[in-house]
């Protein structure tokens, strides 16, 4: 059926509408891409950009909602628009498979995991004996630990990588000659990230199963595809080899978020981070020219006026753009922020000390089960400093916001000073002072925002509560913070509901200044904004910090936008701190083992390969931590250390390695730095 | 959102959600006929043709005609004509028993869907052997005990037999609400708890009560209509729907099933009216 120069499958002028509140709104305009069999092709674009939607089109799987409204889509050469349900079944069923975001969700709660996996097998015609032992083999295949057990299990009873390889090995059962992977590794820890992503590089060279890859993660994108697509607005603005896009982009846009992205160990005293101007359109905006033209700085009349045709750069890589030439030379966009009187000026007494947080641990009751979630954990953090926190999932850096904060007590012993002043363990015994002096930025704004509320009673009402102003003054006070965030005086009124989410995110940033506060805790407040926004907000949080002296504690999993913004780094595993020191120690390293894992796993956006330091087996639970060193299963550098036995029966202490930087492991600093070059 | 404003964004997001309701049938003819009970009770003695006291000794038990529409009674009354009046004592009855109970409902499962814990316990578990009793049962011992039936208790009694659902239901939506990050904000700008259940939290599950509200009210009407019926519901002789059916039903086993049948239908159709416009409202604001 399908000869060798016959793409696997292709769109062509395919448009996408979805009818909304009955309207009819346009979410694709003229897309056209092709994906030869064996290749992998990445779709990238910010949230709302189409990229899921093409996804969904190409697998026939719109929602009810929508509808193909021009062009098609080839798979193998034949027009898949208006095959019947049946006909989309039966390709679905053994030449189309999909991975989705989120594994937890794509596999069914009820069915044992052996049993899910044999039904594809099953529906291809094999039969349940020998479909069993297929779908051993399939699991055997995603190199999953101890496939046999697996097959007993529960989707619940699975970790989120665990789930996701037995999510890709059901796609991988019928043997599909397209895959289509929306976001595979999102949800995923880098750690977790690095190794699925290994796992699909390693499937797709021995398969030569065509891939169509999406993601927002430039750098994911970068390490896997061999072509990439730049979606903008629901329109393909540029496609090229993957190596010729990311060193020569030719669309502003392209341009513009790979300049977003904190990278190469830029750090905030050196360099504001560079952002897109604008928000993107609403969804079904009408264009009568270049769909990217608002928030372009190479804007000319004819780009408001004509649609741009594609042009092509080199070879196959093709812009959108009338000024494709001109793109690599862009005008930065660093909007400078003029702050406002955000808060009352203070000082602070102590130099050094502003925050001390000493032998910190917490106990969960579950299921009768005493479960350690932190174990002993000191940190201090200065005026004006950020305290980055990073660490998988599980680590405890929620865990410890919230104990810092006061809304979880504490276990006995544990000591919150704030400028030598000893806290209250809970909140409501704290002084309205103290509460106004420690605030937190949470990580998704449309869950820390109260809906129904409007944006200016939202601020307001924290300054009426922190500051004890009228309800006049606290509105005024509230519209000056929230014009200080770059909010505008037309958009106070609303709901959160109406904001996008960097306004939002804006909003939570303005109510935590509201008390004036000493400390923000920001709790991953750029993990659910697009590449760009995150470049505004970080350029705020920078600026506010300068302006008068707050300090942060930042919690991320992203150590490039940790990196860029802190001057202390605490690395958690397990509720324990296992390094800490200043940004550039920890970053410069000898690294402690598990740091040097993390920061290996991080997919690099600029091209460069790097040995990666795989983390074997899974995060283990906190109610049944391992003995000895904590990390000593899944070390990398246990092994060949010299020190295996010492390290499997005690637990190291959190050892000043040199001034200023500590580190919880028994291998000395010589031998790790001997063995990291 | 980039040239207009939010509170266009706003009218425009409410307008377009309320263009695709008028076009939804099952709202276009819930709302007909409920708007036709509602005019009913208001303006009832405009509409109807006859007072509704008004005997015809000439025509007893006459089946309708052009002189009366849905016939007569066993006491020459027209039946038309107390239908119509009989939709007010129906619907205010209704309407005020289900407000109590969502009242008490929504208040009780506020509280304990925020505190949690033992007060959740035991507050459910109570609430939980109310429900189990039959509300018919709970009327004519209520009825029984205090010698006779007036509206006011009825009221009362269905809006205590309603307030366990409302308060399951709106516990419900409290236990995922309070975990939401708006309410550790309100305690970390140290609010008190009142305010943080009625002022974050309550208007968040309004959507939820809203459509439980209308559930109850379409079970409230089928209510009313039976205590009436079973007489242990209204003030004797008052024109209601349930009294008529009770009043006139052994006609039928004679033919004479005018002055049962309407006032049926006119339950009926209201129950219905409820049901497909809360079922509209579901559908077009997406709850």
């Amino acid at each position: 059926m399908s000869t060798a120069n016959t793409p696997t499958l292709e769109l062509r002028n395919l448009e996408v509408s979805y009818t909304v509140r009955g309207i009819d709104r346009q979410v694709l305009r003229d897309v056209s891409l092709s994906i030869a069999p064996g290749e992998a092709y990445g779709l990238v674009g910010e949230s709302g950009c189409g990229k899921s939607t093409a996804a969904f089109a190409a697998m026939r799987y719109l929602p009810r909602n929508g509808k193909i409204t021009a062009g098609s889509i080839l798979f193998e050469g034949k027009n898949i628009v208006d095959i019947g349900e049946g006909d989309v079944a039966k390709l679905r069923r053994s030449a189309i498979s999909m991975v989705y975001q989120n594994p937890a969700t794509a596999l069914n709660p009820t069915i044992r995991i052996g049993k899910q996996i044999a039904e594809v097998f099953v529906l291809n015609g094999a039969s349940k004996t020998d479909a069993l032992e297929m779908a051993q083999a399939a699991l055997t295949r995603v190199q999953i630990s101890d496939p046999a057990q697996v097959m007993r299990r529960y989707a619940h009873q699975l970790s989120g990588g665990m789930a996701q390889r037995v999510v890709i090995a059901m796609a991988l059962a019928s043997n599909p000659r397209l895959l289509v992977m929306d976001e595979p590794t999102t949800g995923l820890d880098a750690t977790v990230e690095a190794e699925v992503l290994d796992l699909v590089r390693e499937l797709r060279r021995d398969t030569g199963t065509a891939v169509l890859f999406i993601s927002h993660n430039l750098g994911v994108i970068r390490n896997m595809c061999d072509r990439v697509g730049v979606l903008y607005a629901g329109a393909l603005v540029e496609q090229g080899a993957t190596a010729d896009l990311f060193n020569n982009p030719s669309h502003p846009y392209t341009v513009g978020l790979l300049r977003c992205i904190p990278r190469g160990g830029l750090h905030k005293s050196v360099d504001r981070l560079d952002t897109i101007p604008g928000t993107p359109p609403a969804l079904g905006t009408h264009f009568d020219g270049c769909v990217f033209a608002d928030r372009c700085a190479l804007v000319e009349d004819k780009c408001r006026s004509t649609q741009p045709q594609m042009v092509n750069i080199s070879g196959s890589h093709i812009a959108r753009c009338f000024h494709s030439d001109k793109a690599s030379g862009l005008p930065r966009s660093v909007e400078q922020i003029e702050i406002k009187a955000t808060s009352t000026s203070r000082t602070a007494n102590v130099g050094d000390g502003l925050l001390n947080v000493s032998h910190l641990s917490k106990v969960f009751t579950q299921d009768g089960h005493q479960v350690r979630v932190i174990n002993d954990v000191s940190l201090t953090l200065g005026v004006g400093e950020t305290l980055g926190l990073v660490g998988e999932s599980g680590s405890g850096k929620t865990t410890i916001a919230k104990l810092v904060l006061g809304l979880v007590a504490p276990e006995e012993g544990g000591v919150v000073t704030l400028d030598g002043k000893g806290l209250a363990k809970t909140l409501n015994r704290r002084d309205v002072q103290d509460v106004g002096a420690m605030q937190i930025v949470f990580q998704n704004p449309d869950q820390a925002l109260n809906r129904r509320h409007s944006v200016t009673r939202i601020v307001s009402r924290a300054v009426e509560r922190l500051r004890g102003f009228s309800v006049r003054s606290s509105i005024d006070r509230a519209h000056e913070l929230l014009l200080g965030m770059r909010v505008e005086a037309s958009l106070h009124g609303a709901r959160p509901v109406q904001l996008s989410g960097g306004l939002k995110q804006r909003v939570a940033i303005a109510r935590a200044f509201a008390g004036a506060p000493q400390i923000v805790l920001c709790d991953e407040p750029t993990s659910a904004l697009d590449v760009s926004v995150q470049a505004a907000i970080l350029n705020l949080l920078v600026d506010l910090q300068k302006h008068d002296k707050t300090s942060f504690i930042f919690i991320s999993h992203d150590l490039g936008v940790v990196r860029y913004i802190s001057d202390r780094i605490a690395v958690l595993y397990l509720g324990r701190v296992v390094e800490f020191g200043t940004s550039q120690r920890v970053f410069g390293g000898p690294f402690h083992p598990y740091t040097e894992a993390l920061l290996s796993s991080v997919p690099n956006i600029d091209g460069t390969t790097r040995k990666r330091i795989p983390l074997t087996g899974v995060v283990p639970s906190p109610s049944n931590p391992p003995s000895g060193c904590v990390l000593n299963p899944r070390c990398p550098r246990k092994v060949g250390s010299g020190y295996e036995s010492l390290c499997e029966s005690e637990e190291p202490n959190l050892n000043e390695v040199e001034p200023g930087h500590f580190m919880r492991c028994h291998i000395p600093m010589a031998k790790l730095k001997q063995l990291q070059n | 959102m980039t040239d207009e404003t939010a509170e266009q964004a706003k009218q425009t997001e409410l307008s377009e959600r309320l263009a695709v309701l008028k076009k939804n049938k099952a709202f276009i003819v819930g709302a007909s006929i409920l708007a036709f009970w509602i005019i009913s009770a208001v303006f009832g003695k405009l509409i109807a043709r006859y007072d509704q006291d008004f005997m015809d000794y000439e025509s007893i038990n006459s089946a309708p005609s052009l002189k009366y529409w849905f016939g007569t009674d066993s006491n020459g009354r027209d039946v038309f004509s107390r239908v119509i009046i009989g939709s007010r004592v129906i619907i205010v009855i209704s309407f005020l028993a289900t407000l109590l109970g969502a009242f008490l409902g929504a208040s009780l499962g506020l509280t304990a869907g925020y505190l949690k814990g033992k007060f959740d316990m035991v507050l459910m578990r109570i609430l939980e052997a109310i429900s189990a009793i039959p509300v018919i049962i709970i009327a004519l011992l209520a009825v029984a005990a205090i010698g006779r039936s007036s509206s006011i208790i009825t009221i009362l009694i269905i809006g205590f037999i309603f307030t366990p659902n409302v308060a399951r239901t709106v516990r419900a939506a409290v236990l995922g609400e309070s975990e939401l990050e708006y309410v550790a904000a309100a305690k970390l700008r140290t609010e008190k708890t009142g305010h943080i259940l009625f002022r974050e939290v309550l208007p968040n599950v309004l959507p939820t009560l809203i459509v439980e509200f209308t559930v109850r009210l379409g079970y409230a009407i089928f209510a009313v209509a039976t205590l009436s019926f079973l007489g242990a519901g209204l003030e004797a002789g008052s024109p209601d729907w349930g009294t008529q059916v009770a009043d006139t039903w052994s006609l039928i086993f004679t033919n004479v099933w005018w002055p049962t049948l309407f006032p049926s239908l006119a339950i009926a159709s209201v129950a219905v009216s409820i049901n497909l416009i809360s079922d509209a409202l579901l559908e077009v604001f997406e709850l």
